[in-house]
């Protein structure tokens, strides 16, 4: 029986020749990663083991992002708790300054690569995937014990094949593919699942929309989702590292739970509304819905090419009058990038804030919290009841273009809608 | 084990983000943390909630953000149980490492009326509904998780293992 690509980084992760979904094994890491959030409690947890060292310094990686530049004191202590264990363990650190939000700066920084496993106390660690790695998230607790071993047990999950056919219209990106998805298969449609992105759509997929894509297979329920390795993914990480990796396919005759086809061919570009990433509608067909707040950036939508599409509309309109327009760029480097290019005059001539990265407003964390019965339109990955500020707060997910047409319009819009 | 509570009942894919908000997440004290338990769905749950109570769900239980913080809540509330049609992976895994007890029973949740009281015997895998009467056969956790909640949790299974490979390297 064929392997599929994820059953087969498992595989060799457990030192096995195979294995088959519902097993479970024992796998090396590659790369174990928190953040300010998760990391107190994970080092907390693997000080109680009375190890002195973590399994492998090269392996182990901390990123301040969540509340940081630190929003108050408590958070900064957070900060600080993690800076002091990072130095004193000598594990890889990116600090303020070189830095920004993990799911962007850890492949900018060439540490996520295709056959590797990663485990990171956050979600969205499953971004990997679109390197064609074995990536997904965990809690404090599991980050600690595999600090102290390198290993963490993995339960194979089934493989959800993906398959995206037709012709990909103009204005529909990554972003747009995942909610449509999602749409299609609910927020549990991926439980305890892989998704496996393929077709001929994907294998034209640039990979920061291949990047957005994989951020979102956790809002399907997935443990993760993963892209087969081509020249797209390979000439990005060409200009990132010279690490030798060994990417995998899956075989023709593997064995997939589900296999569900995406005709993207009539596809509009989408917004999820209120409360769940799954509640899709297309961004023309929501009439009058006013809003108070854009968020622009995030590990799903804060790369380059997400900040060139928001651009491309903002270029020489203006943010409406009763919106506040937030742009945050996903690391330093897309930071100076955008600069250089005058991404960041453009957004602020249009009337936004263009801000040092950090995931902040995602989680209802500091510099953009939404007021009871505010409406905001976010490029970030959840509009769960709450996640950026007040309870009776509503959130709608959606792409750069449309985050920016609806930041000029004052109400959700489709960047057709302009002119 | 076994618990015997008052249930509080919840719909499907209850998500991290309501069970713990973000805002909150500063501290990783479950004291602390239970004051706000829940609070985005119903702002009066964690002053109802009582010691010994149990929280029970849909589908999908726990989705979204990798926050420990979630069941850490959960449990510094003193809900003695969590039974719940499915869970999400992640939220799963961190019950199961800190401790709170959580078992996958679909046909309990869809009997139960809220404030019904089970009794529950989570070693054995079943559930009674004390008005009903009526007892289910929760799903089993896979004999891996068991060695792992027999341990008394995940860092004690691993500094077992520590200790053991100390010694080994000793010897």
């Amino acid at each position: 029986m064929g392997q599929t690509m994820t059953e087969k980084i498992l595989a060799k992760g457990a030192g096995v020749d195979e294995v088959t979904p519902g097993d479970i094994v024992e796998v090396n890491l590659d790369l174990v990663m928190t953040n300010d959030v998760t990391a107190p409690l994970s080092i907390r947890e693997f000080q109680k083991t009375g190890l002195e060292k973590v399994f492998d310094p090269s392996k182990v990686v901390f990123v301040p992002d969540h509340f940081v530049p630190a929003k108050d004191i408590r958070s900064a202590e957070n900060a600080k708790i993690m800076r002091e264990f990072a130095h004193e363990q000598g594990t890889l650190y990116f600090e303020l300054g070189r830095a920004g939000i993990e799911h962007v700066v850890l492949p900018e920084n060439g540490l996520t690569l295709p056959g590797d496993i990663i485990i990171g106390a956050d979600s969205h660690t499953c971004t990997y995937g679109a390197f064609n790695c074995f990536s997904t998230g965990m809690g404090s607790t599991d980050i600690a014990a595999a600090m102290a071993t390198g290993t963490t047990w993995i339960r194979v999950p089934p493989t959800l094949k993906l398959v995206y056919t037709g012709t990909l219209p103009e204005d529909i990106g990554g972003k747009d593919l995942i909610l449509h998805t999602i749409g299609q298969i609910g927020v549990d449609g991926g439980l305890n699942m892989v998704l496996e992105f393929t077709g001929p759509v994907i294998d034209q997929l640039p990979q920061d929309d291949r990047i957005a894509m994989c951020n979102m297979a956790i809002e399907a329920g997935a443990d993760t989702g993963i892209f087969p390795f081509d020249d797209i993914t390979k000439t990005w990480l060409d200009e990132v590292t010279d690490r030798p990796y060994e990417a995998v396919a899956s075989d023709p005759d593997a064995h997939y739970e589900r296999v569900v086809e995406i005709d993207v061919t009539n596809l509009k570009p989408v917004v999820a509304l209120p409360h769940l990433p799954s509640n899709v509608h297309f961004a023309d067909s929501i009439e009058d819905m006013t809003i108070n707040q854009v968020v622009i950036g995030s590990c799903t939508n804060g790369r380059l090419s997400d900040l060139r599409a928001a651009a491309e509309v903002l270029r020489g309109r203006e943010v409406h009058p009763n919106v506040r327009l937030i742009v945050i760029p996903g690391s330093q480097k897309v930071h100076r990038d955008a600069s250089k290019e005058g991404l960041d005059d453009i957004f602020m001539e249009a009337g936004a804030i263009f801000s040092t990265s950090t995931c902040g407003p995602c989680l209802g964390g500091y510099m953009g919290v939404i007021a009871d019965g505010e409406r905001c339109v976010s490029t970030t990955n959840r509009n769960f009841r709450g996640r950026m500020g007040h309870r009776s707060a509503e959130i709608i997910l959606s792409g750069p273009k449309v985050a920016a047409a609806s930041a000029v319009l004052g109400r959700v819009a489709d960047p057709s809608q302009l002119n | 084990m076994q618990y015997q509570g008052k249930t509080w009942k919840f719909g499907d894919d209850i998500d991290t983000d309501v069970i713990i908000p973000a805002r909150y997440l500063l501290t990783s004290d479950g004291e602390e943390l239970a004051q706000y338990v829940m609070e985005d769905l119903d702002p009066s749950f964690p002053s109802k909630v009582q010691a010994g109570d149990i929280i029970v769900a849909g589908k999908n239980f726990g989705c979204g953000s990798s926050r420990e913080h979630a069941p850490i809540a959960i449990q510094g509330a003193g809900v003695s149980c969590v039974i719940a049609k499915s869970y999400a992976r992640i939220f799963y895994r961190n019950a199961i490492n800190i401790g709170l007890p959580i078992i996958e029973c679909p046909e309990a949740v869809d009997d139960l009326e809220e404030g019904d009281e089970l009794e529950v015997d989570t070693t054995e895998g079943v559930v009674v509904n004390t008005r009903t009467g009526k007892s289910y056969d929760a799903t089993q956790h896979s004999p891996y998780v068991q060695q792992i909640i027999q341990a008394g949790g995940l860092m004690a299974a691993v500094g077992e293992r520590v200790k053991a490979q100390a010694g080994e390297s000793a010897g």
